[in-house]
């Protein structure tokens, strides 16, 4: 009893805390003052066409190279727990044939969209989390549909070094080139709204992606040994 | 129009987070915690942030739904062994 009335206690206090936030909600008519600076000088100093992906790699680009650290003190933290119990093997069933023929003819058309995505962040929506988590998610279809075989850990491992350290090395690029961490006119800017425009944002968006998909990957990997 | 859409589809979001909490098998309650994760991506696009419907469809919908499973799966097998 006296547990359900704490219970109802903490959600009466939540109500109040947060009752606030609805009955004070003014819809704001106009860009707050650093959104509308994003929104005029975001494509001359930047170049990109989706607007998001300026705020993010460029203007944000510290915050975007934190969330990727995030990830993989998380991909480390399951590799930990998951390794240091020895699971016993069983033995493994193989899929049936609909999975593995609808995988031969999907895995290539997931994982170029995914690339498409990636490559495509400054023009279209998308970016380097979304392309990597589509190629993450086209390499779990494999997984389910050939669970015997076994990944070469090498191959991810290299694929997720090198793309992080490119990274934070085109991000050291821009303070030596241009004007800041993660600047992204170290490369000349093109003409706005072509494939190779907006600097480095391409290349880096590239590195993002490939770095989030080799360490969803690596989650899997390490979800799936036995 | 869109609001109609809106509201209906928050409707079923709540109805599948209350399935989700109260579901007595757990392959329910996961598959149940997915659909909400889809249906927000749909919200997110209907509220014009395509690039948030992205994430969440694939990340929520997509990767967590399947990260929960095989976790469900070495929980059953580890109480198995003991």
């Amino acid at each position: 009893m006296g547990k359900r009335i704490f219970v109802i206690i903490t959600l009466a206090l939540f109500v109040y805390i947060s009752l606030p936030l609805v009955l004070d909600f003014i819809p704001t008519q106009q860009l707050s003052y650093v959104s509308q600076k994003y929104v005029q000088d975001g494509p001359e100093e930047v170049g990109a066409q989706n607007l998001v992906t300026a705020i993010i790699v460029t203007y944000r680009g510290l915050d975007t190279l934190g969330e990727v650290a995030v990830l993989f003190i998380a991909t480390a933290g399951i590799g930990f727990i998951l390794s240091r119990k020895k699971w016993r093997k069983r033995k493994k069933r193989s899929s049936s044939s609909i999975l593995q023929t609808g995988t031969q003819v999907l895995l290539p058309l997931i994982i170029m969209f995914g690339i498409y995505v990636f490559t495509n962040g400054h023009l279209t929506p998308g970016g380097g989390f979304q392309g990597g988590v589509i190629i993450a998610s086209g390499i779990l279809v494999y997984i389910l549909a050939s669970p015997k075989n076994k990944f070469k850990d090498f191959l991810i491992s290299l694929t997720e070094s090198i793309s992080g350290f490119g990274y934070v090395l085109l991000g050291l690029l821009g303070l030596i080139l241009a004007a800041g961490f993660l600047d992204n006119s170290i490369l000349p800017l093109g003409k706005f709204g072509r494939l190779f425009s907006a600097g480095a944002i391409p290349l880096i968006y590239s590195l993002i992606g490939l770095k989030v998909g080799s360490e969803l990957v690596n989650i899997l990997k390490y979800l799936r040994r036995d | 129009m869109e609001l109609v859409i809106l509201v209906v589809i928050s409707l079923v979001m709540i109805a599948a987070a209350i399935m989700a909490i109260y579901s007595k098998n757990l392959i329910s309650a996961i598959i149940s915690a997915g659909v909400v994760s889809l249906l927000a991506s749909i919200i997110y696009l209907l509220l014009a942030a395509p690039d948030v419907a992205m994430t969440e469809a694939a990340i929520g919908s997509g990767l967590t739904t399947v990260v929960f499973l095989y976790a469900l799966n070495k929980m059953r097998k580890s109480g198995k062994d003991g």
